[in-house]
């Protein structure tokens, strides 16, 4: 039942992937790339984690909450370019 | 004192001269004084014994592998030369004090000064060849210091670089002839290679050796026709004139020359070369001092004359010339520094150094007559001057040497060349002290104080004492120095004033009264040299430097024209061809690793990777979305490395990642939103083809490197293997960062820390500068919406903060046994304090700041240096670690290992350098009229109306 999760679980987050490459390489607007860059670092930390359930190992966590933990950083500085052009004001 | 102690004194005291200058003119002379005092005494402990005849060692390896051993040696030749250059050195300091104007930076002088004496000691002193080519090139180095010291001089600066090519090219001609040199008699050692005399006359290599040894030497040594330079040295200030070009720096080839006598010499090539050179050297020299009117030039042509004579000496290769020049080497090092010293004061007194402005000083300066008389007059070899007694005992010699089965031609000639040494002589007293007095001398001439005549009247006391009493007074020093020369015994000589009538006696008459008639003809042969050509030698060598200026220029402009496509097509090209020839010639070994399965998973992410950096190729004019889709590649590359089972790594480049992307902002936001498009699409299409073929073939390659198995193990079972055992950490990545290439980290840190503090160092200085200015006016080239600093993104990274620095210290801590470490920790911490900067804005950021980023480096840098070192206290190798296991209740037990005081180090630079690198790219977007703001939201619900800021 569980390996059935996991696949599943697995491929929605790559079609998402897939599907956020999309959106990056065609948008109507900056933000909107943004976003999908934001999205993609999310479904990557998901398959990360799906990843180190599968190896059944720790050690790809302490990466995915590393990502999640700065990963969030570069959205904002993307951001704050976009609306201000300074980022550290 | 110890030799090396000796050796190294001038070097070690080169800074105080620096220091105390600010103590005073006077105190940083007392400090040069007492340096160059001090390694005198220490000269001076070990003369009894070296008069006696022992030889002073002092030996300890330095290179032994590459055969450079710092050994020291004092011997009787030593002896002569550092008590020249101590003795003179001593006096030039004392003379300097009062002759360096009030403008002239006078630490800096006696700097140069020291280090300069440093390096003519450690020729004098080195038993080791490889270390002697050392401190001979230091010699090279610090006299061009010295020479250009009036930097304001363009004679200077033009002299100095001339002195400099000459004397350095000379210098790698002699180190390539001293490697010859060492191969042959199979030590560097000077002591083993003098006994070494007969294999290295036999070998094949002799010639080739003595040939690049004696364009070394002759380089230094001024002789012909190397010998230009010396004159347009003379924009130096006289004091180094004095020491540099009488005593110490020219006399350098000399003392080469008779180190290495007692092997080089005796065989018809020395005998041809060096003599020939010599005599040649000796008229030209002459005859150019005695139509220069320029003192010090006159001074100059003389000294290469007379450096001429001592060369032709050692050249004729006997024991008794050998004597002879030690005993000349000592006499002219006395009177051509008191003929320096007092064309010095006059220049300093009058005013000017030019001749046919001067004349009729004897009587307004009776002292300076006396002086520089009696040193002229031991030039010229007038009797019961030491010039004289040196002089005769040179013809002596020459009289019955014999030059290609010729009995007259050196006697001749060298008569001759006395002859002119004595009529230039006469003219420095005749044009210079006598004749009428004038009434237009730039300055109103007198005697100078004391501490102007004081050496120049030391040494001509000299002078008159070594002619009168010669055996007295000098007889021991030049036996001693002499038989260092010979190696051991000597021939009887007697240095007496009279030796009865000789044809030597018969040649000095000739050549004084020849000068004095020489010297009464002089304006007309003045007049007909005028209509002679004149000396071209410095115009050759200018010709020389511009074309190979012009060929440098050239080059460069032609590789390095400033177009990355230029060089990146080279680039590729290069490698295209080198790999089509490889796969043309080599061949590769059959596929023996199996293909791994492609799970979708990983195809995914091949697949964004592709279209991302397929789609920058394609969109890269629009400089923002080129940045976000190198986002999407660094995230790829990360995860790539999780898959592959690098954690290590896959943390770093995540964290690296968001640095990267912030540092790239802030730079974008100096430039346009957009990159204009340039060359035609024919190029475009070329240059597609040619980055294609080059990709492809990168790919085929690594996927035979894949598919094949290594030729050698690699060495990654060995790091496995010795991780724990050794590195006392079961994260074999880490234990390699902190243990196992230790160094290599400590030297990338140190590189990061230098790098970091250069992009602070540029941008305050292009902040100080106009563009600072015109960066502070620039209006936002669009519209700006929101607020600078928005109370939800405050809040969120406040929240955030202390969680990022707990996982940062966490995988610091980790870091030796599992992912993690310093560098990772440091990017991670580094993000969480910028995360405030963005957030609260940068004002608010760093009036929090306690402890500037320059220190975190330092104090990294120095943490680091210090582990490695505290190994070196414990008798192990530098960077050595070791590792216990700890208890302290109630925790478990825990490892503690010497590698994390390292890898601290490594976290704390990381940290430096990052934050300093934004925050200083960060200061140049500050605008003129910014405030800073108190506040750390602009809008914040919980002040009041009349507090909020937007």
């Amino acid at each position: 039942m569980i390996a059935l999760a996991m696949a599943f679980a697995t491929g929605c987050f790559a079609i998402g992937l897939l599907l956020t490459l999309w959106r990056t390489i065609v948008a109507t607007t900056t933000a909107d790339r943004i976003l999908a860059l934001d999205t993609m670092v999310i479904n990557m930390i998901a398959l990360l984690v799906l990843f180190g359930i599968s190896a059944r190992s720790t050690l790809y966590f302490e990466v995915a909450l590393v990502i999640a933990m700065v990963g969030f950083v570069s959205t904002v500085a993307y951001a704050r370019f976009v609306l201000r052009g300074n980022i550290i004001e | 004192m110890p030799l090396i102690l000796i050796a190294l004194l001038p070097f070690l005291g080169a800074v105080l001269p620096a220091l105390m200058i600010r103590a005073g003119r006077t105190a940083s002379a007392w400090s040069a004084g007492a340096v160059t005092l001090a390694a005198l005494t220490g000269i001076l402990a070990h003369a009894p014994a070296v008069l006696r005849g022992e030889i002073i060692f002092y030996q300890l390896d330095w290179v032994p592998i590459l055969g450079l051993n710092a050994n020291f040696m004092l011997d009787g030749l030593g002896l002569l030369f550092s008590l020249l250059i101590l003795g003179i050195g001593l006096l030039i300091i004392i003379y300097a004090r009062f002759y360096l104007d009030r403008d002239d930076p006078m630490g800096q002088f006696y700097c140069y000064l020291l280090l300069f004496q440093g390096a003519m000691l450690g020729i004098v002193l080195s038993d080791n060849i490889l270390l002697l080519i050392v401190f001979w090139e230091l010699t090279s180095l610090s006299s061009f210091l010295l020479i250009g010291y009036w930097k304001h001089l363009p004679e200077g600066r033009q002299g100095a670089r001339m002195a400099l090519t000459v004397t350095g090219m000379g210098g790698l001609a002699l180190i390539g002839g001293m490697l010859l040199l060492g191969d042959i008699a199979g030590s560097h050692d000077l002591s083993v290679i003098l006994q070494s005399r007969d294999v290295i006359q036999a070998s094949p290599l002799y010639v080739p050796a003595l040939i690049l040894i004696l364009i070394g030497v002759f380089t230094k040594s001024a002789q012909f026709p190397f010998h230009f330079w010396l004159p347009q040295a003379m924009a130096a200030p006289t004091p180094v004139s004095a020491y540099l070009h009488s005593a110490t720096m020219v006399k350098a080839g000399l003392f080469l020359m008779a180190r290495l006598w007692p092997v080089l010499s005796g065989t018809p090539e020395w005998f041809y070369i060096v003599a020939t050179t010599g005599l040649i050297t000796m008229l030209t020299g002459a005859i150019g001092a005695l139509f220069k009117n320029d003192l010090k030039a006159l001074l100059a042509y003389s000294t290469v004359s007379q450096l001429g004579l001592i060369t032709m000496l050692l050249g004729f290769g006997t024991k008794m010339a050998a004597v002879v020049a030690v005993f000349h080497i000592l006499n002219h090092a006395t009177f051509k520094a008191a003929l320096f010293l007092t064309a010095g004061i006059i220049d300093h007194e009058a005013g000017t150094r030019d001749i046919r402005r001067l004349g009729g000083l004897r009587h307004l300066m009776p002292l300076t007559f006396l002086i520089g008389t009696l040193a002229a007059f031991s030039m010229a070899g007038v009797p019961f001057l030491n010039g004289f007694l040196s002089k005769e005992m040179m013809l002596e010699e020459a009289a019955h040497t014999v030059w290609a089965g010729s009995h007259l031609f050196i006697p001749v000639l060298v008569t001759l060349g006395s002859l002119v040494s004595a009529a230039y002589s006469f003219r420095f007293i005749a044009h210079v002290f006598l004749g009428p007095r004038r009434s237009d001398y730039p300055h109103r001439p007198h005697d100078p104080g004391f501490g102007l005549w004081a050496a120049p009247a030391l040494l001509v006391a000299l002078v008159v004492l070594i002619g009168v009493l010669p055996a007295l007074i000098a007889g021991p020093l030049v036996a001693i120095t002499s038989s260092a020369v010979t190696g051991g015994d000597l021939p009887y000589f007697s240095l007496r004033i009279w030796h009865g009538v000789t044809p030597a006696l018969g040649m000095s008459l000739i050549a004084l009264v020849g000068g004095a008639v020489l010297l009464a003809a002089f304006v007309p042969l003045d007049r007909l040299r005028a209509s002679l050509p004149q000396d071209t030698a410095k115009a050759i060598f200018d010709g020389l430097i511009a074309v190979a200026v012009r060929l440098a220029r050239g080059l460069t402009a032609g590789l390095h024209n400033g177009v990355m496509s230029r060089y990146a097509l080279a680039f590729a090209l290069t490698v295209l061809t080198a790999a089509i020839f490889a796969w043309a010639t080599g061949a590769a070994g059959p596929a023996t690793r199996a293909l791994t399965p492609v799970p979708p998973l990983p195809l995914i992410g091949w697949v964004l990777l592709v279209a991302a950096t397929v789609t920058i190729v394609l969109t890269h004019h629009n400089r923002l979305l080129a940045l976000i889709l190198i986002g999407i590649a660094g995230l790829i590359v990360s995860v790539t490395f999780v898959y592959f089972s690098a954690p290590d790594l896959a943390l770093t480049q995540a964290t690296v990642e968001v640095v990267t992307i912030i540092l790239l902002l802030l730079a974008l936001n100096f430039l346009p939103r957009g990159s204009p498009r340039e060359g035609s699409t024919a190029r475009h299409v070329r240059d597609a083809l040619i980055a294609i073929a080059v990709g492809a073939g990168a790919a085929a390659l690594t996927f035979v490197v894949q598919t094949t198995d290594f030729a050698f193990d690699p060495i990654s079972a060995y790091h496995l293997a010795n991780s724990k055992t050794g590195g006392g950490g079961y994260n074999v990545v880490n234990v390699i960062l902190v243990d196992f290439r230790g160094f290599d980290t400590y030297g990338e840190i140190i590189v990061l820390g230098i790098a970091a503090l250069v992009i602070h160092a540029l941008a305050e200085s292009l902040l100080e500068s106009p563009v600072g200015a015109r960066l502070a006016r620039r209006a936002p080239d669009k519209g700006e919406s929101g607020d600078p600093h928005p109370l939800l993104m405050v809040v969120a990274t406040r929240v955030i903060m202390p969680i990022a620095l707990l996982v940062g210290v966490f995988i610091f801590l980790r870091g030796h046994n599992a992912p993690g470490g310093g560098f990772i920790a440091g990017l991670i911490v580094a993000i969480a304090l910028l995360m405030q900067y963005m957030a609260s804005g940068y004002d608010w950021a760093v009036s929090r700041q306690r402890f500037p980023y320059h220190g975190l480096i330092a104090i990294g840098i120095l943490t680091a240096t210090l582990t490695g070192v505290a190994s070196w206290i414990a008798g192990y190798p530098f960077l050595t670690s070791s590792y216990g296991y700890f208890t302290i209740a109630p925790l478990e037990t825990f490892e503690l290992a010497t590698a994390m005081g390292f890898d601290l180090g490594v976290f704390l630079c990381v940290l430096g350098a990052v934050m300093l690198a934004l925050d200083t790219i960060s200061r140049l977007a500050h605008r003129a009229g910014e405030r800073p703001s108190p506040y750390a939201m602009d809008v914040d619900p919980s002040r009041p109306q009349s507090a909020q800021r937007v």
